[in-house]
């Protein structure tokens, strides 16, 4: 797979705009975006790694194959994420903090 | 991960190629299963982060980010010498193998010397859940339950750095034996592979424990 | 096949795996995938024997509504030991570790699997997993149920759970390397000319069960070993005294725990296309729906875990959703039985004792199937959940299903294991034996449950009586059925007749080696002509 020689510049390249991204993300972070600071963390920090991914793991010159098994760990990863939210998020009771601990609210 | 030695095919494949074809692939396997288990730990962080918002921003606070920007760049820096060292492997250059891996392991055992003063400092401001953990807030409880995160993923990681470390050092010697030559360099890239993996988790961790919330 | 032929590709007919090296040590550091299925055959029909005898106790202590036989802390450890052992220790590893790893390699013409050496790691740990679960029974056994439902596991319960989650943890592992080796494989180590869609369907089975292994087993690894921190230090990761959440804990372990139904399942769907295929005298009826509905089921597998929770506090919405994705399910796996049905149609059947499991698999797979729509329904679970339909429900899958599949599994190669026969007319008698005792066992189940009887109590009112009888009656019968292919099997290994290379007259290339196969299965690797199954070129071969 890994046949292909990528030339140093390209690594070099990738390097700085790795660099570039992480000091994107700490500026960003002093800005207050609401409800977009999440989003826009974790849309840098899923660039990054694909860069990581397909440069420094050669996955771009690697067989389908590979790609595909990288893509399914992803995919399954987003499903228990999207479905643990789905539950946190629709929730019609909480655990709230208070002065004695904690208890359950339900707002209805 | 390899079964063959310096070139030799193992029994079970019918070429070099098929062999390292096959260890490729199993790397890859390996490393989904690594995604798994970090993610589990993301998503039960990413759960209690959505219901207690406020108090896992205070306990982010407590964290230093310039020391988790550090050592940011410092993974990222070696990655590249990695990446490097994968490369002279291919091209069976002995030397560029030896000289970029044992950058690698410097940047590594950078990355944990700062990971010590981190843990030490929180040691020392009562932040560690289950030893000393002591925070004058409403919210104490939930902010412990941020520590007990902090600490279980960045310890995870810690972890994976330290085996990584200690696989590019056995790859040294084994690369001063030149055991290693253009057509047999698996282990090297295998070895790679794992390091970016690490290196990947903690471009995760980094904004989610250190900086969201923060403004 | 002629004798010419087998002689040609067989010189020396004694080298075979039993015979390639003799003494302990030969076999405790063996990388030969058949040498490590025996050693996993051995350590699961162990665990298996503890397992049953946990389930004795429980069905002799329900004999009564008193609760006289054991004490309730007693009863609770008996009913979470045997759930451990049975998961954990057998149905998991039965048919992949042991069948699955002698037999892929073998399907698919490689001389062993892509890594020989992490293969034996696997048992290993497996063994050391293993262990440390016994080592659980002599520190005073454990009380969490199999489900380590936090708190009680993390904060309350008194006895060796911490000890216990290590175990889990441990073999977790070892089901992740053997998932590992088999996809990786799979992918491969296919003889040419074998391609994805002339492959046995008993080895799409295995494919689509490692992928499980591979990325569920991580998941609850990495939660039990949060509730074994929570308990050394203390802190509140589950605990809702401190600010964790119980429900977490329930989406994380049935986020593996849900597929994992599909680890023990899977397999043995894969043996029923096999075995259904041989006795039918034909191919399967639509190969590729068989195939893709393996995939199908691990992949909705993983969607639809939040079924166990639905009174457990978790939303409303999370709750319709994976309701609704539950019913999904049923396609895939109604998609298989039809199929193996519509095999058997206008088909030459004969009744081997392979094909009595089949027969017994199907019919009680699909009332397991059929209840466990029941209770994907998020009105009706409500009413059910926790009582003995489910008992009866989950056993009908795995006891009905997943160990009907293994026994028929057991019996079609055992042949070709260990190059003996056994007796057919025994081994008929245990079948029909264990069907007849598994009904009585859990089907007054389904009835106790629907009518109020909860699970894990062993003091119940008197009225319930009569279900609990039936039911310990079955379970001796099933016990008889189940002591039977220990007593013949062994009896076979001695005083057995030889077994050809192909006593069924199958198709498959496992069928072609000798039997028992040499120690590197193939001289030269096989290329591979023609599709699964091809039974009809077979049988005019023949005439």
């Amino acid at each position: 797979m890994s046949d292909h020689r990528i030339p140093k510049r390209i690594y070099y390249l990738i390097f700085a705009t790795l660099l570039l991204f992480t000091m994107i993300t700490v500026e960003v972070a002093f800005y207050d975006l609401g409800i977009l600071s999440f989003p826009v963390a974790l849309g840098i920090a899923c660039f990054k790694s694909t860069l990581v991914i397909l440069y420094f793991m050669h996955v771009r010159y690697s067989s389908g194959l590979t790609g595909l098994f990288v893509s399914a760990g992803f995919i399954f990863l987003a499903i228990l994420l999207v479905f643990t939210l789905l539950d946190v998020k629709t929730r019609d009771w909480q655990f709230q903090p208070d002065e004695s601990g904690i208890s359950l609210v339900v707002p209805f | 991960m390899s079964e063959g030695h310096s070139g030799l095919v193992a029994h079970q494949f019918e070429t070099a190629e098929q062999q390292k074809e096959t260890v490729n692939l199993g790397m890859w396997a390996f490393l989904i299963t690594e995604v798994m288990m970090f993610g589990a730990l993301f998503s039960a962080y990413g759960f209690y982060r959505a219901q207690y918002p406020a108090a896992f921003a205070a306990g982010s606070d407590h964290l230093n980010y310039f020391m988790g920007a550090f050592n940011t760049a410092v993974l990222i820096c070696s990655s590249l010498t990695m990446a490097l060292g994968v490369q002279a492997a291919q091209q069976g250059k002995r030397k560029g193998i030896i000289l970029f891996l044992l950058l690698t392991i410097l940047l590594g055992g950078i990355f944990l010397g700062v990971k010590v003063l981190e843990y030490a400092d929180k040691y020392e401001h009562h932040l560690m859940p289950g030893i000393n953990f002591s925070v004058d807030s409403p919210f104490a409880a939930q902010i412990e339950l941020f520590y007990c995160f902090y600490f279980a993923m960045t310890g995870l990681h810690a972890l994976h750095m330290i085996v990584g470390i200690a696989i590019l050092g056995t790859l040294v010697v084994l690369s001063y034996r030149r055991r290693f030559s253009a057509n047999y360099y698996n282990p090297v890239e295998m070895a790679g592979l794992y390091w970016h993996f690490v290196d990947i988790v903690w471009i995760f961790l980094f904004p989610f424990l250190y900086l969201i919330g923060r403004s | 096949m002629s004798n010419t032929v087998a002689v040609a590709s067989h010189p020396e007919p004694d080298n075979n795996y039993w015979t390639a090296g003799y003494g302990l040590k030969s076999w405790l550091l063996t990388t030969d995938h058949k040498r490590i299925a025996i050693l996993y055959l051995i350590m699961i029909s162990v665990f298996f024997v503890i397992g049953g005898l946990f389930a004795v106790l429980i069905r002799l202590e329900l004999l009564t509504p008193a609760g006289d036989l054991v004490s309730s802390d007693t009863y609770n450890k008996l009913f979470t030991l045997h759930g451990l052992v049975m998961i954990f220790f057998f149905l998991i590893p039965s048919i992949p570790a042991v069948m699955g790893n002698f037999l892929i390699p073998i399907m698919i013409g490689a001389r062993d699997l892509a890594f020989p050496r992490i293969n034996l790691l696997s048992w290993y740990v497996f063994a050391i997993g293993g262990m440390t679960t016994f080592a659980v029974v002599l520190f005073g056994g454990v009380d969490t149920g199999w489900t380590f439902y936090t708190p009680y596991s993390s904060t309350y319960s008194k006895t060796a759970v911490g000890l216990t989650a290590i175990g889990v943890f441990i073999t977790g592992f070892s089901s992740i390397l053997t998932g590992l080796n088999f996809v990786v494989t799979i992918h491969k180590m296919r003889a040419p000319g074998l391609t994805w869609f002339r492959l046995p369907l008993f080895v799409w089975a295995h494919y689509a069960t490692s992928l499980i292994m591979l990325i569920g087993t991580p998941v609850v690894a990495i939660t039990i070993l949060l509730v074994f921190l929570e308990r050394v230090f203390g802190v509140g990761i589950f605990d809702p005294a401190l600010g964790g959440d119980p429900v977490l804990f329930q989406h994380l372990f049935w986020f593996y725990s849900h597929p994992a139904v599909y680890i023990m399942i899977l397999p043995s769907m894969g043996v029923i296309s096999e075995v259904v295929a041989c006795f039918s005298r034909k191919r399967i009826f639509g190969y590729g729906f068989v195939a893709f509905s393996s995939l199908a089921i691990a992949v909705l597998g993983f969607l639809i875990w939040g079924h166990h929770m639905f009174t457990s506090g978790q939303s409303i919405l999370a709750g319709m959703v994976f309701s609704i994705l539950t019913m999904l399910v049923a396609i895939p796996s109604a998609v298989k039985v039809f199929n193996w049905t519509a095999t058997m149609y206008k088909g030459s059947i004969s009744f081997e004792t392979p094909m009595i499991y089949v027969f017994g698999f199907l019919g009680l797979f699909t009332v397991g199937g059929l209840t466990g729509l029941f209770l994907g329904a998020l009105g009706l679970d409500v009413h059910v959940h926790d009582t003995y339909f489910v008992v009866a429900h989950f056993h009908y899958i795995m006891v009905g299903g997943a160990i009907m599949g293994y026994l028929a599994a057991l019996h079609f190669w055992w042949p070709k294991i260990t190059g003996k026969l056994y007796s057919e007319a025994w081994a008929k008698l245990s079948a029909i034996i264990i069907f007849i005792g598994f009904n009585l066992t859990f089907f007054p189940q389904f009835l106790v449950g629907y009518l109020g009887m909860p699970r894990r109590y062993h003091v119940y009112p008197d009225e319930f009586q009569i279900f609990h009888i039936l039911s310990t009656a079955g379970a001796s019968i099933l016990a008889i059925g189940y002591a039977f292919p220990a007593f013949y099997l062994i009896w076979s290994l001695f005083r057995g007749e030889a077994a050809p290379a192909n006593p069924w007259n199958a198709k498959g290339l496992e069928w072609t080696v000798p039997s028992p196969p040499p120690k590197h299965n193939f001289d030269t690797i096989p290329v591979v002509k023609e599709e699964a199954y091809d039974y009809s070129r077979l049988e005019e071969e023949v005439v």
